[in-house]
């Protein structure tokens, strides 16, 4: 018998006030738990609408352990499905993405069901005649994900019933895609490119507590940008023009005070950015011809207003993480309770110069590659993390970097940039989004 | 600058990397040289389409240097690599043109403390002669299962 399943309190009692319980971690059942709990209450990202371009698209995806599909119908709307055949379970694709033509074809018995799921097909159907058949839930076909959104070519969904709609559990936060998206100078993104995927070995809440953490990459990240700084130094001999890569690079080696100026926003329910008002990606350097298109397209005061957001990385909790100026998104799915499927995409800017994805591209290699020095540093510490909250010593994490007394929970705020309190307002949605649909038993805490 | 020199060139490359003699493996590279792995089958194009790596030596010197680094945390303990080769397919061997290729397959094996992870593919080597001795232009490694999601490769395949 576990400690957690069917007792809220013991699942409240696990984030208080500036700390949290190691079990968040590294317990097996607490995982379960996310997945059967807060994955579920959540609105989910499934992917990007250019990866169904055409009718018969289809990607695959997961919401918790649930396998969904998402598909291009014939009349250009998007489903999101359950991705299991209604009679025996069979899943109906099994690849990431592809166009399965008019129709899906289950691959055991051949029930076949149109592109928005509805069912097309069984053979020997005489065989259903007066069973009843048109009664049960298999006659409708795979079944629908009923609560779907379509932000600007965003798919998200959630599969439970209850809880926030999604405009109420995303708020102002969807600010940070709106800034993404109008970088296009024709206000469009495409994914074109598979994913670079990563598997980390430790629990996926390390991954996205890292992005909002400004204290850690001129630490942990001394070896690899701290060492690209140094060699460049040594071997630029007279160029003056610093590298793409540099400029990638460099910046992490950011002092303390830089982050603490750039400041964090955050947002209810569990989102929130860094770099408020400077980040990372602030000084790169121009790409010929880009501000003139977007001049062109929306003046100039805006086109300035738009490229002046230079946002950092924005959570959107509870599982991916969208960086503006370099267009990428991270995805980090959990599979254990000690292993992160990182899926890191890269959408290109319609209508922008090659460079500019040139530089996405790169950027994505440099730090969210397994064969990114930047992305080793970061990777060590989450594996040596869930090795060593095994100890007894103190079986409490510490998220109290400037915790004040009655700090308020779901609002918006700038705070300091070194500050822990977006990590505190993950888990106070964390706890919410966990018991949504947990049942209160007031006798269990015992 | 027969094929059998491309092929001992190759051989030599992969004894370099095993015996962690990074600097001397750094000098087998032209200074205009390329480290590629893609990311898609056959992939044609490094710079616009997703590569795991597409270094200049800049780039692969930073990477050398961080190995030994005292805070490359990554590498306490120190990674160790092992190559596998089979004999190198000499694809060209022009003295002319001054274009030498061969294409080679490959196991390789990664191992850091009690861990060990093996990867297969095939390393393209695009060789230019200079003062008889042969410089790497462009080396690619085509794993075979370029799309998995991957830990830590931490040293040179």
């Amino acid at each position: 018998m576990g400690a957690y399943r069917n007792n809220i309190d013991a699942v409240r009692a696990l984030v208080r006030d500036s700390e949290v319980h190691r079990d968040v971690y590294i317990d097996a059942e607490v995982f379960d738990l996310e997945m059967e709990h807060l994955f579920p209450n959540s609105w989910v990202y499934i992917g990007h609408a250019s990866q169904l371009a055409k009718p018969g698209d289809f990607i695959t995806a997961t919401i918790g352990r649930q396998p969904v599909l998402a598909t291009r119908h014939s009349d250009g709307s998007v489903h999101v499905l359950f991705n299991r055949c209604p009679h025996k379970g069979v899943k109906i694709a099994s690849e990431a993405c592809g166009n399965t033509g008019k129709f899906f074809r289950c691959p055991y018995h051949a029930w076949s069901f149109k592109t928005d799921g509805s069912l097309l097909a069984i053979p020997l159907k005489k065989g259903y005649e007066s069973t009843g058949f048109e009664e049960s839930p298999a006659s409708i076909g795979l079944t629908p994900v009923k609560h779907v959104k379509i932000y600007r070519d965003f798919i998200f969904a959630k599969l439970n019933d209850g809880g926030l709609s999604f405009e109420d559990y995303f708020g102002e936060s969807l600010s940070t895609i709106d800034n993404m998206v109008d970088r296009s100078p024709e206000g469009k993104l495409v994914v074109q490119a598979a994913p670079i995927r990563y598997m980390h070995t430790c629990n996926w809440k390390m991954l996205v507590e890292n992005q909002t953490d400004t204290c850690h990459p001129m630490v942990a990240h001394e070896s690899s940008a701290g060492t690209a700084v140094k060699v460049w130094t040594r071997e630029k001999g007279d160029s003056t023009d610093t590298p793409m890569a540099v400029q990638l690079y460099a910046p992490f080696m950011s002092p303390y005070e830089f982050y603490e100026k750039s400041g964090i926003r955050i947002w209810p329910n569990g989102h929130g950015h860094t770099g408020v008002s400077n980040s990372i990606h602030s000084d790169y350097s121009q790409i010929p011809g880009y501000f003139d298109k977007m001049v062109a397209t929306y003046g100039e005061a805006r086109a300035k207003e738009i490229l002046g957001e230079t946002r950092h990385n924005t959570i959107y909790f509870p599982n991916i993480m969208v960086k503006g100026p370099v267009q990428i998104l991270r995805h980090f799915i959990p599979i254990a309770v000690d292993k992160t499927l990182v899926e890191s995409w890269v959408f290109r800017l319609v209508g922008a110069p090659d460079m500019l994805y040139e530089r996405a591209l790169m950027y994505n290699r440099f730090i969210n590659a397994p064969t990114s020095i930047v992305g080793h540093d970061d990777l060590e510490m989450y594996e040596r993390a869930q090795e060593g909250l095994r100890s007894n010593g103190n079986q409490w994490v510490n998220l109290q970097r400037l915790y004040e007394d009655g700090e308020k929970s779901d609002v918006t705020e700038v705070i300091n940039g070194t500050s822990e309190r977006q990590m505190r307002n993950q888990f106070h949605a964390w706890v919410k989004f966990m018991t949504q649909d947990m049942t209160e038993r007031a006798e269990a805490a015992e | 600058m027969n094929e059998k020199a491309i092929a001992d060139f190759v051989y030599e490359e992969a004894r370099l990397l095993d015996a962690m003699q990074w600097e001397g493996w750094l000098g087998l590279y032209h200074a205009e040289a390329r480290y590629w792995v893609p990311l898609e089958w056959q992939q044609q194009d490094p710079v616009l389409q997703p590569s795991l790596m597409y270094e200049d030596v800049l780039l692969l010197k930073v990477r050398v240097e961080r190995l030994s680094g005292e805070r490359t945390f990554s590498q306490k303990p120190k990674s160790r690599c092992h190559h596998l080769l089979q004999a190198p397919q000499i694809v060209e061997c022009n003295a002319e043109t001054g274009v030498f290729k061969a294409r080679t397959s490959f196991l390789y094996t990664e191992t850091r403390g009690d861990t060990l992870e093996r990867y297969s593919g095939w390393a393209s080597h695009e060789l230019i002669a200079i003062d008889g001795a042969f410089k790497i232009k462009l080396k690619r490694i085509d794993l075979i299962n370029f799309d998995a999601p991957f830990g830590n490769i931490q040293l040179f395949m």
